[in-house]
């Protein structure tokens, strides 16, 4: 496939998962539509061009491994795995409904395709840590991509974590920081500023990356080919997403740091997936 | 023995055996006797420096990936201070961990009261799925590390490190969801695991010669406990004496009074009343938080005065 082929259907791609991820949270009318909505590009990346994987066998040995330590872009992670084929779309009604298979934050035991369980924020990036460090055991050659959000690196254990897979030298790990700016008490910077991440990151000794058009797919499928190219360097890479909260859907993007969990109206969802798909 | 030779020594075998069993610390490999294994074992042991709460969880990205890590630390730290990875990243999957945290209790001595556990097994045992497991001396260790590997869950291993009396002798058939009987008796039930063991055992002798007749169950698996014995000794006893070397809230009393809810029978407790602990060596630290063998010695007559008043 040509490139510029391969750019076309990632933003179309990217545009299905964020339809999905809206009619998904509308359908029961409530969920983390900001954060997910940020993720998507990241997601459709990772998910139709960058990771070695099965959807026919979600177990398949040396797979690459998607943690999403923010687990509450589950949703997200859910679009883009339905969309990847691991399970039908309809499936993504189901989101948070008594019994279902697709729960608010990642479930390794309920989803074909999640593997790790995630929700309790700053866990999932040193369960990554230990999952690169595992594929380095089992010398695999699988890589291990992770997401944790701006507001998730307040937490102390992302810098346990951080300062441990650059010890041990774990080049198999691909990190991303959702940096949408917000969290759920407001901005970032004037709840807890975590700044300068890109700094921070660099001292802890990993390769930085800094991509200042988070939402765009050219420029994430750009950034991971960059990380990929750095294995063998004995650092692990941290990519830098600037993203929107609630990117795509302008109803979300006013909200501001109240679409972190919000309810979303059935009309309003309607109206932002029709204007999606009138942007083809 | 030193226990935690004991425990270095068994799991220097497991390694041997077994390529998927990995190894973490957090800057205590010395002090868990597992620093010998490093250079035996150098890519599979990992220390993971002071950073408890990364530990765990890269136990749990390990175990995902198909290896068995244990973990080693401090009681309170293997504990309470990792409490939410221990639930969410090991528990709530359903990983394969173990997790062994030393000095438990009162045995923490000189590390005084920032480093005694007398709530560990109140912390963790609210956790589904975790299994607690109290050894008490060396023959019931080497019995049990195999079949902790066997097992496949989340594990708590509550370890003292120093050398214990010996309790079991040869031809011990350890089960680990099933209670030891170490003594038959008629008049009362005395329930107790890991530290305080054989101070029971002797206690139970003496009173013999005041012709009281206790039966001992040593319940060395706290969670899930064996209700089927622990109610099968209290009815037949009809008095029960829980002692443990725990904060009396949420550890063994707590666990055999849930199992003898229905049952009506008096349970009176000798362990630690609800009190942070403090530096000492044992001797004093048996003496000034009511764990000394007068104390149990107390505890089985005032529980043999309730089953009277009953």
């Amino acid at each position: 496939m040509e490139v510029d082929q391969l750019q076309t259907d990632l933003k179309a791609m990217a545009r299905e998962v964020r339809c999905d991820v809206i009619s998904s949270i509308a359908h029961l009318g409530i969920g983390h539509i900001g954060g997910c909505l940020s993720a998507v590009e990241l997601l459709t990346v990772l998910y139709f061009e960058a990771m070695r994987i099965d959807p026919k066998d979600p177990q398949m040995p040396g797979r690459d491994r998607f943690i999403c330590s923010k687990g509450h872009a589950g949703p997200t992670v859910y679009a883009a795995l339905a969309n990847r084929g691991y399970f039908g779309k309809e499936v993504l009604l189901t989101l948070n409904q008594g019994g279902t298979k697709l729960p608010s934050h990642c479930n390794m035991r309920l989803t074909p395709g999640i593997d790790m369980t995630t929700g309790s924020l700053g866990q999932g990036f040193s369960c990554a840590v230990g999952a690169a460090l595992g594929a380095k055991l089992a010398k695999d050659g699988a890589r291990i991509y992770t997401l944790v959000g701006d507001g998730e690196c307040q937490e102390g254990q992302i810098w346990e974590a951080a300062m441990f897979a650059a010890a041990k030298e774990l080049d198999n790990l691909i990190g991303f920081v959702d940096c949408n700016r917000l969290q759920i008490d407001g901005p970032v910077a004037e709840v807890n500023d975590v700044a300068p991440l890109d700094q921070k990151w660099a001292a802890f000794g990993w390769h930085v990356i800094d991509v200042r058009r988070g939402n765009d797919v050219e420029a994430v499928s750009d950034a991971v080919k960059r990380a990929k190219a750095n294995l063998g360097t004995g650092k692990p890479t941290m990519v830098l997403l600037h993203t929107t909260k609630g990117c795509g859907m302008k109803w979300a993007e006013d909200l501001g740091a109240a679409n972190h969990n919000t309810a979303v109206p059935a009309d309003v969802a309607e109206a932002a997936i029709r204007a999606l798909r009138e942007e083809v | 023995m030193q226990m935690r030779a004991v425990y270095a020594e068994e799991l220097g075998r497991l390694l041997e055996r077994d390529p998927k069993i990995v190894l973490l610390d957090a800057d205590l490999g010395k002090a868990s006797g597992t620093l010998g294994l490093r250079s035996r074992f150098p890519d599979r042991i990992f220390d993971c420096g002071i950073a408890e709460q990364n530990m765990a969880s890269i136990a749990a990205g390990l175990a995902s990936y198909g290896f068995k890590p244990w973990i080693e630390s401090f009681a309170p730290f293997a504990s309470r201070r990792i409490c939410d990875q221990i639930a969410i990243s090991i528990c709530y999957p359903g990983m394969n961990v173990k997790i062994v945290g030393t000095d438990p209790g009162i045995s923490a001595e000189l590390n005084g009261g920032t480093h005694m556990s007398m709530e560990d097994i109140g912390v963790l045992r609210s956790i589904p799925g975790i299994v607690i497991f109290e050894p008490v001396d060396e023959v019931q260790l080497r019995a049990a590390m195999p079949a902790l590997d066997a097992y496949e869950g989340p594990v708590y291993v509550r370890l003292v490190r120093a050398e214990q009396p010996a309790v079991f002798g040869e031809g011990y058939e350890f089960e680990l969801f099933r209670a030891d009987k170490l003594r038959e008796g008629s008049d009362l039930t005395i329930c107790v695991s890991g530290l305080l063991t054989r101070d029971c055992l002797d206690a139970a002798a003496e009173l013999t010669r005041e012709g009281i007749s206790c039966e001992l169950l040593n319940l060395h698996t706290l969670k899930p406990l064996d209700r089927e014995a622990v109610v099968a000794s209290a009815r037949k006893t009809g008095a029960v004496l829980t002692v443990e070397n725990h904060n009396i809230l949420g550890g063994l009393h707590a666990a055999v009074l849930e199992a003898l809810a229905l049952e009506r029978v008096p349970v009176w407790a000798v362990g630690v009343e609800d009190r942070f602990g403090e530096v000492g060596k044992l001797p004093y630290l048996r003496k000034a938080l009511g764990l000394s063998k007068e104390d149990i010695l107390a505890g089985i007559r005032r529980a043999l005065q309730l089953k009277v008043e009953n």
